[in-house]
This record gives C-alpha cells, sequence and structure tokens, in this order.
C-alpha cells in the first residue's frame, strides 16, 4: 500500500503539492508513481524563472524501464528546482515526499488552483484505477 | 490472467511485480531491479525462465535435419551436453527466432526458443522435420531456472549429488550434462559465469527456495533485460525480427558459410546480401545524461567524416537502457555502415551526443567500454 500524507494535495496524473509558508508551492511524485515506474535513473527539472500553465508537462522522469512526464498542477513561475536530482535520482524512490521533490513554484494569483485532490480522494483514486 | 510458470505462487509469496511477457505473467522485479541487476552481476541472482519454449527431436536423421534448419552448423557439436546458439531463419534470410540447441545423443538434441515466438517455432520446425523421419516433441513439463552470477556456481552444486558436484563444477562452457532429473548448461543471458537448469515442473518452487535460501537473489526479467543488454546480446523482437537478417543483426558470427556444401534454410539470400552489405547492429554510449531506448533515431554528428552532412539519418535504436554497472545509457542500434564513431541521438525532441562503440559493454563484472 503506497504512502499518501495527509496533508499534502494531489493529482489524477500522480503529482503531489505541498503548500509553503512562503507561500510557494512544492511538487514532487507521489509514492504510487515511484513504485509504478521502479528504479529512477535520470530526472529532468524545469528552469527556474520558467512560466508554467497547469496540465503542462514540465519535468521528466525515467525509470530503468520508462520515461514519464510530470504535469505542474497549477500556473506558475518557477521558483526553485531540486538540482541534487540530477545526481542522485534514487531519492525519487527512497523519499518522494521529502529529499525527491522536483521543483517550487509562485502560484499565478488569479490562478483557480487546478482540479486538486485531498487526500482521501487520492487514495479513492488509486483504488479505482486498480 | 496469462499463463503461469510452476513458480508463480511462489514468487508472489515473494513480493514479485508481475507483468506480462508473451502472454506470460512473469515476474518484473521482486524490489529494484539495480539491486537485482548488482546482485548478479557481483554475487548470485536466480531467474524464471520456463517460459522458454524446450523442445527434444529425436530420430536417426536428427543431425542432419538440423543441419538444414539452422543457420549455425551443428555438425561442431562432437561432444555431448555441448551447446550452439544459431538463427531459425526463413528462405528470405529474416530470422524466425534465435535459440539454443543441446547434442544429447547422436537420436536426440534438444531446442531452447523464445517464449514469444512458440507458436511459429513449433509450426516451422514440424512443417521440415517430417521428410527427416524426426519427432518434434514440445516438453511442457519441464520448467527452466537461470541462476547467475560469479558465485552462482559455488551456491547451485550445493544442490547436487556429493558424488557429482565435481563434475558439475567442471563443465565447460556453452555445455551441459543430466544429473538425475535435471538438465544443467553452463550457459546463460546475463554476461555471467552460471547454470541454466532444466527440471521437472515439480522441483522447481522446493528448487529455487533452496537458493534463495543459499543467499542467491531473486531476479525478474527487469534485471535480464539490463544484463543482457550490458553483455551485448540480442533480444528477439527488438534486435531481429523477420524484417531483418542475421548479418544486420549482429550475428554474422552465428551463421556458418563453410562448409559451402551444407544446404540450409536461407542461405542463398544470406550469401546474397553478404556481397551487397548493409547497416550493422552497433553499441551505443550517451555521453551525458539520460536514457537510450527503443526507437529513437540516430543522425550523424556535424563532425564526422564518414557522413557526408550533419542530421543525416543512420539509422535507429533497437534495445536501450541505463546500464546500472556503467551508470550510463547504453544501446544497439542498427546503423548504417561505417556510421561513427560520434553520433547524434534524438531524445524527445533533443539531439545528445553518443558514442559508437563494439559490443559487449560488461562482462564478468568487468565494464569494457571506457566511460
Amino acid at each position: 500500500m503506497s504512502k499518501i500524507p495527509g496533508d499534502l494535495h494531489y493529482t489524477r496524473s500522480h503529482e503531489w503539492v505541498r503548500r509553503l509558508s512562503s507561500g510557494q508551492l512544492e511538487v514532487g511524485i507521489t509514492d504510487h508513481a515511484q513504485e509504478a515506474l521502479g528504479d529512477l535513473v535520470y530526472v529532468e527539472v524545469p528552469q527556474v524563472s520558467r512560466r508554467l500553465v497547469a496540465g503542462e508537462a514540465c519535468a521528466v522522469v525515467e525509470s530503468v524501464k520508462a520515461a514519464s512526464d510530470v504535469y505542474s498542477p497549477v500556473a506558475g513561475q518557477v521558483a526553485a528546482s531540486n538540482e541534487d536530482l540530477a545526481h542522485r535520482p534514487e531519492l525519487l524512490n527512497s523519499d518522494p515526499y521529502g529529499a525527491g521533490w522536483l521543483m517550487r513554484v509562485v502560484p499565478d494569483a488569479a490562478a483557480a488552483a487546478g482540479p486538486l485532490l485531498t487526500p482521501a480522494e487520492y487514495a479513492q483514486f488509486l483504488e479505482e484505477a486498480g | 490472467m496469462g499463463l503461469r510458470t510452476p513458480l508463480y505462487d511462489t514468487q508472489i509469496a515473494q513480493g514479485a511485480k508481475i507483468i506480462d511477457f508473451g502472454g506470460w505473467d512473469m515476474p518484473l522485479s521482486f524490489g529494484s531491479q539495480i539491486d537485482e541487476h548488482h546482485a548478479v552481476r557481483r554475487d548470485a541472482g536466480i531467474f524464471d525462465v520456463s517460459h522458454m519454449c524446450i523442445v527434444d527431436l529425436t530420430g536417426a536423421r536428427t543431425r542432419k535435419f538440423l543441419r538444414f534448419l539452422l543457420a549455425n552448423d551443428v555438425a561442431k557439436l562432437s561432444i555431448p551436453g555441448q551447446a550452439l546458439y544459431s538463427c531459425l531463419l526463413r528462405p528470405s534470410g529474416g530470422v524466425i527466432d534465435d535459440l539454443i540447441a543441446y547434442f544429447m545423443t547422436e537420436s536426440w538434441f534438444r531446442l531452447v526458443a523464445n517464449a514469444g515466438t512458440r507458436r511459429k517455432d513449433l509450426a516451422w520446425i514440424a512443417e521440415h522435420a517430417g521428410p527427416f523421419g524426426v519427432e518434434v516433441r514440445e516438453r511442457t513439463d519441464l520448467a527452466m531456472l537461470a541462476v547467475q552470477g560469479p558465485n552462482a556456481i559455488a551456491k547451485t552444486v550445493t544442490l547436487i549429488a556429493p558424488e557429482r558436484r565435481g563434475a558439475a563444477r567442471q563443465l565447460a562452457r556453452f555445455s551441459g550434462a543430466e544429473f538425475d532429473s535435471w538438465f544443467v548448461a553452463r550457459t546463460g543471458y546475463t554476461g555471467e559465469d552460471g547454470f541454466e537448469i532444466m527440471l521437472p515442473a515439480a522441483e522447481a518452487a522446493p528448487v529455487w527456495r533452496a537458493l534463495v535460501a543459499e543467499g542467491v537473489t531473486p531476479a525478474g526479467l527487469g534485471a535480464r533485460d539490463t544484463l543482457r543488454l550490458e553483455a551485448g546480446m540480442n533480444l528477439y523482437g527488438n534486435d531481429m525480427d523477420e524484417s531483418r537478417h542475421p548479418l544486420e543483426s549482429g550475428l554474422a558470427w552465428t551463421v556458418a558459410f563453410e562448409p559451402a556444401s551444407r544446404d540450409f534454410i536461407g542461405r542463398a539470400a544470406l550469401t546474397r546480401a553478404r556481397e551487397v552489405g548493409g547497416p550493422a547492429l552497433v553499441g551505443l554510449v550517451l555521453e551525458d545524461r539520460g536514457v537510450l531506448r527503443k526507437s529513437q533515431q540516430v543522425s550523424a554528428a556535424p563532425d564526422t567524416e564518414a557522413a557526408p552532412r550533419a542530421s543525416e539519418t543512420l539509422g535507429e535504436v533497437t534495445s536501450g537502457t541505463f546500464s546500472p554497472t556503467m551508470n550510463r545509457a547504453i544501446a544497439l542500434a542498427r546503423l548504417a555502415p561505417g556510421a561513427g564513431p560520434k553520433v547524434l541521438v534524438d531524445i524527445r525532441g533533443k539531439a545528445q551526443a553518443a558514442r559508437v562503440v563494439k559490443p559487449p559493454f560488461v562482462r564478468n563484472g568487468k565494464i569494457l567500454i571506457p566511460v
């Protein structure tokens, strides 16, 4: 059973979102996603200051077996990217909700928060997806 | 639900992540496929390969039949137990499958072919066996285990009767022998030393558990693929198929053109192909970070003298992966003759530099291609 921390929000494409005290949103991929991908060997994070549209493919995570896009859960601008992942992609496997974070985004003020799921809704989504 | 080997329940109990492989429910990994890969390179791992197609051919003219059926020449097999790797060809030279032929006795040879090609292999073999009076019998009663790695043989012989252990340890590379109900061969698909064991289906699970208890790591198809690619071994369906002949698939060494008097299926087509020349299967090492994947397009690097101009397409990747041993992306690619040493690979629209090399990349735990 994959871990779904209670203090985060989620997407149907298996990203998580954490609201930081600065107002920025931290984004990563879920425990379920890293488990499904298997050993991560390459991560491409977005450049700092890149503008993102909600739902836009903004990062790539590659395991031994497959490459997968990561989609921005919100519109905004990239404030920080996790450069450690360039040399330690396995952090996505070992600590997907912590050291394996992908990027921090300053959300657009007017942006409607995308259709984010609560932990309970994400758990139910996983269950229904089998 | 797909077909299941006798080890399915045992593997589920050990946490196997199951995928479909040619209609079979097979373990992809039991946790980290990279850990499984390293276990095979450094110690010992065990793979369930019971899905593979084991066929016994019997009859006085079996050797004669195989000399006609296979592109390699079983006349090379003189001692019982010896094995030969060969392609099974259409008259066009297209590869129906690759397989290993074992010389058991003068009236009994055994073939081990791929699972995904089983049906067409059996049909093709049966079609040609008749005139030679050869009987074809698929051995669905047997399971098959591959125990691979530098410590694989030492750990496996503990399961063999004490008086026969010496014989098992001394098996020559690429040959096998019977040990009670087992046929044990010093073959594999990982680039490491080890055994492949064909044994009665009912014995598979206890043997698997005994080897795991000896410290042999259960490994799945994920690790099997990265290991074979590092070892520079082809995968049927990726690096060869019926649209390509062996000379374009890095398998010229498996085609026995001599003696010229031997007629075999595909000879005429391969003789013509050999004169014409054509693309070749080569190795690639990606210079930067990233992962090489099947079907990525390869083009000439601008500074390559062999290529008249940049961006000329040279071919494509047939198998690509991330090499856990080299910590670098590697691939097999079918490229126009003379390609390299520097080429560009299109990875999601970005041209990334790669180097053309001669596989294998890794053998017996050692990196053979400097990175």
